[in-house]
């Protein structure tokens, strides 16, 4: 929640609150698409679904806009249930995932159409659609058609478009999953500095943690129409509350064996070949449960020179140079695709495939969490 | 590169700016053409079974179709000579041709009924001159009896010479034949056909003295021509010609000759009406725009292109019938169709297959079929006439009349063509995304805004398809209108066929369709500029 505290400093908060009281979803009335979703989305935060394509966010989403009806549970916009409110009369901008721009009307035009429907005068019109398009830095293109834009330049009409009619509450649909990767990440910026400098609200979906964590307040990570963790982006990364969110969010070393003692936030597990290692327990069942410890490969240390709370060995099986950092895959405690990341710091000397070395890491990076099988 | 080489006037170096050269120096332009020639020949080779295939079978037989529309050699090789005379005649002073003109008719026509063409000129000139063909019928039985040794007993009589083989030769071998000759040289190509066909290729023609009305012809080119001109060939140093004029010189004009003129007016009184005349003159060039002027209900008279009378005409208002009908058809295809291709567009793939597969039902029966069930269903003791009764909703004697008129082949035609709007439709709706809809609402459209302002402009490329399509098949449809179609209700084309199978005016049944093909292409130009041809999509 700092993160919001933040955008509330900076600017005045005119955006929408959002609450998800036990939402449920099911399209075919077997399976739940949505399972009880409870979700409070504060005036002027930025959140992101995240999650697997299927994991439900995209209903989510979509419930909110009013597209789909919720099975049962109540959908709140600033307090007022919304469950029966037409999507015309929610005042929810949307940017969808083919930008759904109109292709037989130019971009001024496609920014009017919202103004046209609330009824504004021309020179009103004109001087929001102005804004919109210079906001997103297209004041020169409002005759052209969508089709004569490039994608990334659709992208930001789509965006203008949602935002034109002032909208208190954005919602957008895996945005930039039809850009390449430069153009994404540029957008990225834009869309977190347009977000911060108009203080709406955002839903925001995506399956690129990448892009979650970049832009979002907080983050909500999806899972067969769960949300596993709901937390800010450092808070998802650092100390993940389940194998599931471990496993999706960064990269991440997997050793699996049974809890043999928990002494306050602290418990051994000894692995499946014996290894015997000190981690933090987050989500343990208690002594003798199965659990899997998650690693994140920069945490590890070789050859350590200081003392560290888990020593092992590990046998080089692959090197690569990737510039900034050596990526090193290892043998570890029978795990094969063990992965070290190396910092380039200068004076490297690269490993040599087939040696063994020693592995070095503190018990508070590793995360005792929930079993994989 | 030619720039950097050698000092050049600035001539060449802004020419070789604009044509780029390769390495070898040549023109890039040439060097890509050569490039490319082999892939366009071996492009062109794979269809050229398909496009010599459309040539032969499509192309060419269309053309020539077309070409009947003004072709009209009938009349100049059925009645050569007579052609030939009249071209002193002039039609507008509404007198008679004078004899030499009978003579030749009879020459013609004596040929013509031999090879039995004389009927087939007849119907030809009855389509421009109703009644001349029985005049035609009539001639042809009477053509043999016709009293036509005068002009050869007068010139035996002066010359007996005449009567033999080799004066014809000796004629045949004159520097003025046929230059000075044309009735006779003509006269004797016909008589040397009908001889040849008479008695088949065993008799020598050179060996035989031509008929009496090559001797008519002979009378009539020698009183034509100046007294001079005869004095010529009796002193010229040719002296079988010499011989032959000799006596002739000096008596020409008194020559008597056969009187077919009479004769042709007891044959039938139609030979001395100059109506028939002006007929036989205005049809003599090989084009003419008579099937073209009839189409469009008018006919050239002596004042020159006037409409019909109002009882007679048939074509323009069979071509304006056509032409509304096609687009009350096309219209009732877009209501009827848009929605069924909506609801195609926007069902689970199960279930938009099962409607597809009812939509592409009616393509999997006869047409025949299809159009006679619309008669058991429409006719005045049919099913819906007798629902409509059951319920009270008319009485017995109210019964609605829905078939051989207009009514019927809207309805018909509507349901046979349906599949050619609704499919064009359905590929179009298919491709525009369900979040455009979505887009609009949550701007705050409502269902209909968003529907017109968004969805309907997104669909007008597949009206636009579907129209051309099912106006341009109904505009040229047959079959239906034929069936259903009653009087009221047949189009332009029913009359093609008519005109094609059954009354064989087949120049009349060309120009009608091309007028009906300039049509289409003209509404086709017209949709592109207003449109726009681009803005057609089919899928």
């Amino acid at each position: 929640m700092s993160a919001t505290a933040k955008a509330t400093v900076t600017t005045p908060v005119r955006g929408a609150a959002v609450r998800f009281d036990h939402v449920q979803k099911s399209y075919d009335g077997v399976t739940l698409v949505v399972k009880d979703l409870n979700l409070d989305i504060a005036p002027g935060e930025f959140v992101t679904m995240l999650g697997p394509s299927g994991s439900g966010k995209t209903t989510c989403l979509m419930m909110l806009a009013g597209f789909e009806p919720a099975t049962h549970g109540e959908i709140y916009l600033n307090d007022k249930p919304i469950n029966n409110v037409p999507p015309r009369k929610r005042g929810i901008g949307m940017v969808f995932q083919n930008y759904a721009l109109f292709p037989h009307m130019s971009v001024a035009e496609n920014l009017a159409f919202p103004l046209e429907i609330r009824k504004l005068g021309k020179s009103e019109r004109d001087a929001k659609v102005k804004r919109a398009l210079d906001m997103v830095e297209l004041g020169a293109f409002g005759n052209r058609r969508p089709a004569q834009l490039s994608g990334g330049q659709q992208q930001r009409v789509a965006v203008a478009r949602a935002l034109v009619f002032d909208p208190d509450l954005v919602l957008m649909d895996e945005p930039l999953g039809a850009l390449d990767k430069q153009l994404r990440e540029q957008m990225q910026y834009e869309i977190k500095h347009i977000h911060e400098s108009l203080g709406v609200s955002v839903v925001y979906v995506t399956h690129d943690q990448t892009e979650a964590l970049t832009m979002s307040d907080r983050v909500a990570v999806f899972q067969d129409g769960v949300i596993q963790q709901l937390s800010p982006p450092d808070a998802l990364y650092e100390s993940p509350q389940n194998s599931f969110v471990a496993q999706f969010i960064g990269e991440n070393n997997k050793l699996s064996g049974k809890v043999t003692s928990v002494n306050g936030d602290r418990c051994t597990i000894t692995l499946d070949e014996g290894t015997v290692l000190q981690a933090e327990a987050v989500n343990i069942d208690g002594v003798g449960s199965r659990s899997t410890i998650s690693l994140r490969p920069e945490r590890i240390e070789l050859e350590p020179a200081l003392d560290r709370d888990n020593i092992v060995e590990g046998k080089v099986l692959e090197v690569l140079y990737l510039g900034d950092h050596l990526r090193i895959v290892m043998s570890v405690a029978g795990n094969n695709e063990f992965i070290v990341k190396v910092p380039n710091g200068g004076r490297l000397t690269t490993p040599v495939e087939g040696e063994v070395y020693k592995l070095g890491w503190s018990a508070v990076d590793a995360k005792a969490l929930d079993p994989v099988t | 590169m030619s720039a950097s080489t050698t000092p050049v006037s600035p001539n060449t170096v802004s020419r070789s700016d604009s044509t780029p050269l390769t390495q070898d120096g040549q023109p890039l332009k040439r060097s890509l053409a050569k490039a490319l020639r082999r892939e366009k020949l071996r492009a062109l080779m794979l269809i050229s079974p398909l496009l010599i295939f459309i040539i032969v079978s499509f192309v060419l037989p269309i053309g020539d179709m077309l070409f009947r529309s003004v072709e009209n050699n009938i009349v100049r090789d059925t009645l050569p000579g007579t052609v030939r005379a009249l071209s002193d005649w002039d039609p507008t002073v509404d007198e008679l041709p004078d004899e030499s003109v009978y003579a030749a008719l009879a020459d013609d026509l004596m040929l013509a009924q031999e090879v039995k063409i004389h009927t087939r000129l007849g119907s030809r000139l009855n389509y421009d001159q109703p009644g001349i063909s029985s005049v035609f019928r009539k001639s042809g039985r009477a053509i043999k009896r016709l009293d036509n040794e005068a002009a050869m007993a007068a010139l035996v009589a002066l010359e007996p010479a005449w009567n033999t083989p080799q004066a014809w030769a000796t004629l045949r071998d004159m520097k003025a034949w046929p230059a000075q000759f044309p009735a006779t040289a003509q006269s004797y190509r016909n008589w040397m056909a009908w001889l040849k066909s008479e008695e088949g290729d065993d008799v020598d023609p050179t060996q035989l003295v031509p008929h009496g009305f090559t001797y008519a012809a002979l009378v009539h080119d020698l009183q034509k021509m100046p007294a001079a001109k005869i004095e010529s060939f009796v002193t010229s140093t040719n002296t079988d010609a010499a011989a032959l004029f000799t006596n002739l010189a000096g008596n020409i004009a008194d020559l008597p000759n056969d009187d077919f003129k009479a004769q042709f007016a007891k044959i039938d009184k139609g030979w001395v009406q100059a109506d028939n005349w002006q007929a036989i003159k205005r049809l003599s060039p090989s084009i003419t725009d008579s099937y073209f002027l009839a189409s469009i209900d008018t006919e050239r008279t002596a004042e020159g292109i006037t409409q019909k009378p109002e009882n007679e005409r048939i074509y323009l208002r069979l071509f304006v019938r056509t032409i509304f009908l096609s687009m009350v058809i096309t219209c009732s295809c877009i209501l009827l169709g848009y929605p069924v291709a909506y609801l195609l567009a926007n069902l689970s793939v199960r279930a938009s297959n099962m409607v597809l597969i009812l939509v592409l039902l009616p393509f999997w029966t006869s047409l025949l079929v299809r159009t006679s069930a619309w008669k058991v269903l429409l006719q005045q003791q049919g099913v819906i006439n007798d629902l409509l009764v059951w319920a009270r909703v008319i009485d017995e004697a109210g019964r609605l009349v829905m078939i051989n008129n207009m009514t019927g082949t809207i309805i018909a035609m509507t349901h046979i063509l349906l599949p050619f709007m609704i499919l064009p439709l359905y590929s179009v709706m298919k491709t525009i995304a369900p979040s455009y809809m979505r887009a609009a609402k949550s701007m705050g459209a409502s269902d209909s805004l968003a529907f017109w302002r968004v969805y309907f402009p997104n669909t007008v490329p597949g009206i636009g398809a579907g129209s051309i399509l099912v106006f341009i098949l109904s505009i040229g449809y047959y079959i239906t209108p034929e069936l259903v179609g009653g009087t009221s209700g047949v189009f332009i084309s029913n009359r093609i066929a008519y005109h094609i199978s059954s009354s064989l005016n087949w120049g009349l049944a060309a120009a009608l369709g091309s007028i009906l093909l300039l049509l289409v292409l003209a509404l086709y130009w017209t949709y592109d500029r207003i449109v726009g041809i681009d803005n057609v999509k089919l899928g």
